[in-house]
């Protein structure tokens, strides 16, 4: 089971990334929230996978915290949200998904350039995943220029920051469990507030497109 | 006990407390008290250590050395004041029906909250907690610069979190890759991301890892301070939020910001003994600096101009750490304190205005002199101070600040005589109408609390005019642990 672990940590860290790729193009809001909740399973995965081979308890309990809030509590939450803001089927148009694509093939080669360095040096058994985090928090920020609705923009910040989880835990073992702590507390009462304020632009623009938001220009 | 505890205990009470009674008529002064009491304990903690010097707290995982001790006090102190000067504001606020109990009552606490947030992130020894720390004062500062619930404080408040969290989360790569780096040299079981270990393995952490984290700290930390080209959600924050937020986001919520690059440029010049971090700073600063000067010239609401200056003078700041060395260091502190006093008596000032005429459209506002003698002088004289005339402790810093640069960034003072030129005279050119035009206003139901603003300005004069040695040895001090 050891003698496999890194290349099945490698195999998740591609689901990662190919759910990554999933999000860019997926238009269903609904699908947008099952992908997300799917990337934060592989992301458990694979820390639990690591926890056993390294014999580290602190990657059990970052990964039991990453599946109450990203895979259970905070998917949950999003599918409440859009059945009670009734954008539950809502599809969106995406101009140019093959154009995205490649531009996001251009940022996953660009990561793994920048990260080739770095990750050569890295003491952990799936090191060379550093890449693939990297490429998880571009895509995610590319996600969140291209999209115009409040919801996806939402989801692109958790991918986001699920890569930088996936980062944590495969290059360091984790981060100090205090940190881990701190992270998942800010992300959970964040999500909290968006929330919330989806309801109130919602009320006050009759839309949560976000282009409507562009009243604060400079002239 | 540890006059940290206090330090960091009377806000979180303050907040949770301030949660279920905010909106009690003495809510107003409660929030007073609770500040007070943390501006105390803070001048406890201060004298203390200047004193004895630096001290860890709480196996190793608070650090107060004579830097961040002094970045406490300040925040603890215009932390006080605003809540003195936020008292007869909110008052107003709710009489025209902008502000509601429960509207009050979040108002309250996210202030205090915020406070803590502040104080956490300038007294923790750990990387990672300084990255929590910041993202949740940029939760509760969203929260406070969206309390009116009108359509353009929402859209503020949803820029202003969407680009600092993006901004952010470029930093906790930069904090993971640290982290790696200490794992090299300290053994996965030692690993740490505690600053005072860290600080002194520096010289063998690996430079190629420790020189991207930099490049991703400064990138995500220098959202939130405000740096070209990531400062858009800085202007629209500012100018929507409740004006004593302005004041706090302005003149503190940046310091934590800075003061966070400031740890990791320690750091990043250890391990890699070149000049990459302070050039870097260098670039981002003179940028900041040379871009919001025109912008400034450009404005019409005057919070937004303002806000604009803040940009402008953390450029400068950001600059003048990034040239390094005792004196460009001592300039970078003192400016960081003078501005802080100064933009927060300006907000103050600038507050009452927009709540007299109405508006935060520089065109409409007129003739404050007439109106209310006091608020108009405390515009007139904040402006000059922050515009950098003598004899105002911001003409102290500045003067430091150019005269280094010329002697050894040669190339870098033409642009930082033209932005300064730039933004003195149309911040002057906008501000002197308002002052001195004619008007038709009247007076405010609820005389206005002037007192910070004076306190602020004097404070920023005596800086000007003479540092008390007890002082100087504290900058100096400071300025040292920076090295450059």
């Amino acid at each position: 089971m050891i003698a496999f672990a890194p290349q099945l940590i490698n195999l998740f860290a591609t689901l990662i990334l190919l759910l990554s790729f999933a999000m860019i193009s997926q238009r269903r809001i609904v699908s947008l929230i099952n992908i997300f909740a799917m990337q934060g399973m592989a992301l458990v995965a694979a820390s639990f996978l690591l926890g056993y081979a390294t014999h580290q308890t602190d990657l059990y309990v970052s990964g039991a915290l990453t599946l109450v809030l990203k895979v259970i509590f905070i998917p949950w939450m999003l599918h409440r949200l859009i059945r009670k803001l009734n954008v539950r089927w809502d599809v969106e148009t995406l101009l140019n998904i093959p154009t995205t694509m490649l531009v996001g093939i251009a940022l996953v080669i660009f990561s793994f350039s920048l990260a080739l360095p770095v990750s050569r040096l890295s003491h952990s058994i799936a090191g060379g995943s550093l890449g693939i985090a990297l490429a998880c928090v571009l895509l995610s920020f590319m996600m969140m220029i291209t999209r115009s609705k409040a919801v996806p923009q939402v989801i692109g910040f958790l991918s986001m920051e699920n890569g930088l989880i996936f980062a944590a835990t495969t290059v360091t073992n984790g981060m100090p469990m205090i940190v881990e702590f701190g992270i998942a507390l800010d992300v959970l009462v964040g999500v909290l507030i968006l929330g919330v304020f989806m309801f109130q632009i919602r009320e006050k623009f009759d839309s949560l497109d976000i282009h409507n938001l562009e009243t604060l220009k400079e002239d | 006990m540890n006059a940290l505890f206090f330090v960091l205990g009377f806000p979180l009470l303050g907040g949770l407390v301030l949660a279920f009674t905010g909106h009690w008529p003495r809510a107003r002064d409660v929030n007073v008290v609770f500040s007070l009491g943390t501006f105390v304990a803070a001048c406890f903690m201060t004298v203390h250590v200047i004193d004895n010097g630096p001290q860890t707290v709480w196996d190793q995982q608070f650090f107060i050395d004579p830097l961040n001790v002094f970045l406490v006090t300040l925040t603890a102190f215009v932390s006080l004041t605003t809540a003195i000067f936020s008292r007869p504001y909110m008052r107003v606020e709710q009489d025209h029906g902008k502000m509601t109990p429960p509207r009050m009552r979040l108002y309250h606490s996210m202030y205090q909250l915020f406070s803590f947030t502040m104080l956490l992130g300038f007294t923790t020894n750990n990387l990672g907690i300084i990255w929590v720390a910041m993202e949740a004062a940029t939760l509760t500062t969203v929260l406070l610069v969206s309390v009116y619930r009108t359509s353009a404080s929402l859209e503020a408040a949803w820029k202003y979190f969407i680009l600092c969290g993006v901004g952010i989360a470029q930093a906790l790569f930069g904090t993971i890759l640290l982290y790696m780096a200490a794992d090299k040299v300290l053994g996965a079981e030692h690993a740490t991301l505690l600053w005072t270990s860290l600080n002194d393995v520096k010289g063998q952490l690996d430079p190629t890892i420790v020189t991207l984290a930099f490049v991703f700290l400064l990138i995500g930390y220098g959202t939130k301070v405000g740096l070209v080209p990531l400062h858009s959600w800085l202007p629209d924050a500012h100018a929507e939020g409740p004006t004593p937020v302005s004041a706090v986001l302005s003149g503190l919520l940046l310091n934590v910001a800075m003061y966070a690059v400031l740890r990791c440029k320690v750091l990043t010049d250890g391990a890699l003994g070149t000049q990459m971090a302070g050039q870097l700073m260098m670039g981002f600063g003179l940028l900041s600096v040379t871009v919001a000067a025109f912008f400034l010239s450009r404005q019409k609401d005057v919070k937004r101009m303002f806000s604009y200056s803040s940009i402008e003078h953390m450029g400068l700041i950001t600059f003048a750490f990034g040239m390094g060395g005792p004196v460009a260091n001592f300039a970078g502190l003192l400016h960081m304190t003078v501005h802080s006093l100064v933009k927060s008596a300006i907000f103050f000032t600038v507050g009452h205005a927009t709540q007299k005429a109405g508006t935060q459209v520089m065109s409409e506002i007129r003739g404050l002199i007439t109106v209310n003698p006091t608020v108009g002088w405390g515009l007139m004289l904040g402006v000059m101070a922050i515009l950098g005339m003598p004899p105002f402790g911001v003409f102290a810093s500045e003067f430091l600040i150019l005269t280094t640069a010329m002697r050894e960034q040669p190339w870098a003072a033409p642009f930082l005589f033209l932005a300064l030129g730039v933004a003195f005279a149309s911040i002057l050119a906008r501000v002197l109408p308002m002052v001195f035009g004619d008007t038709t206003l009247k007076a405010l139901a609820h005389p206005p609390a002037l007192l910070p603003v004076f306190v602020h300005l004097v404070l920023a004069l005596v800086l000007g005019l003479y540092i008390p040695p007890y002082l100087n040895g504290w900058y100096v001090q400071a300025a040292s642990m920076l090295g450059g």
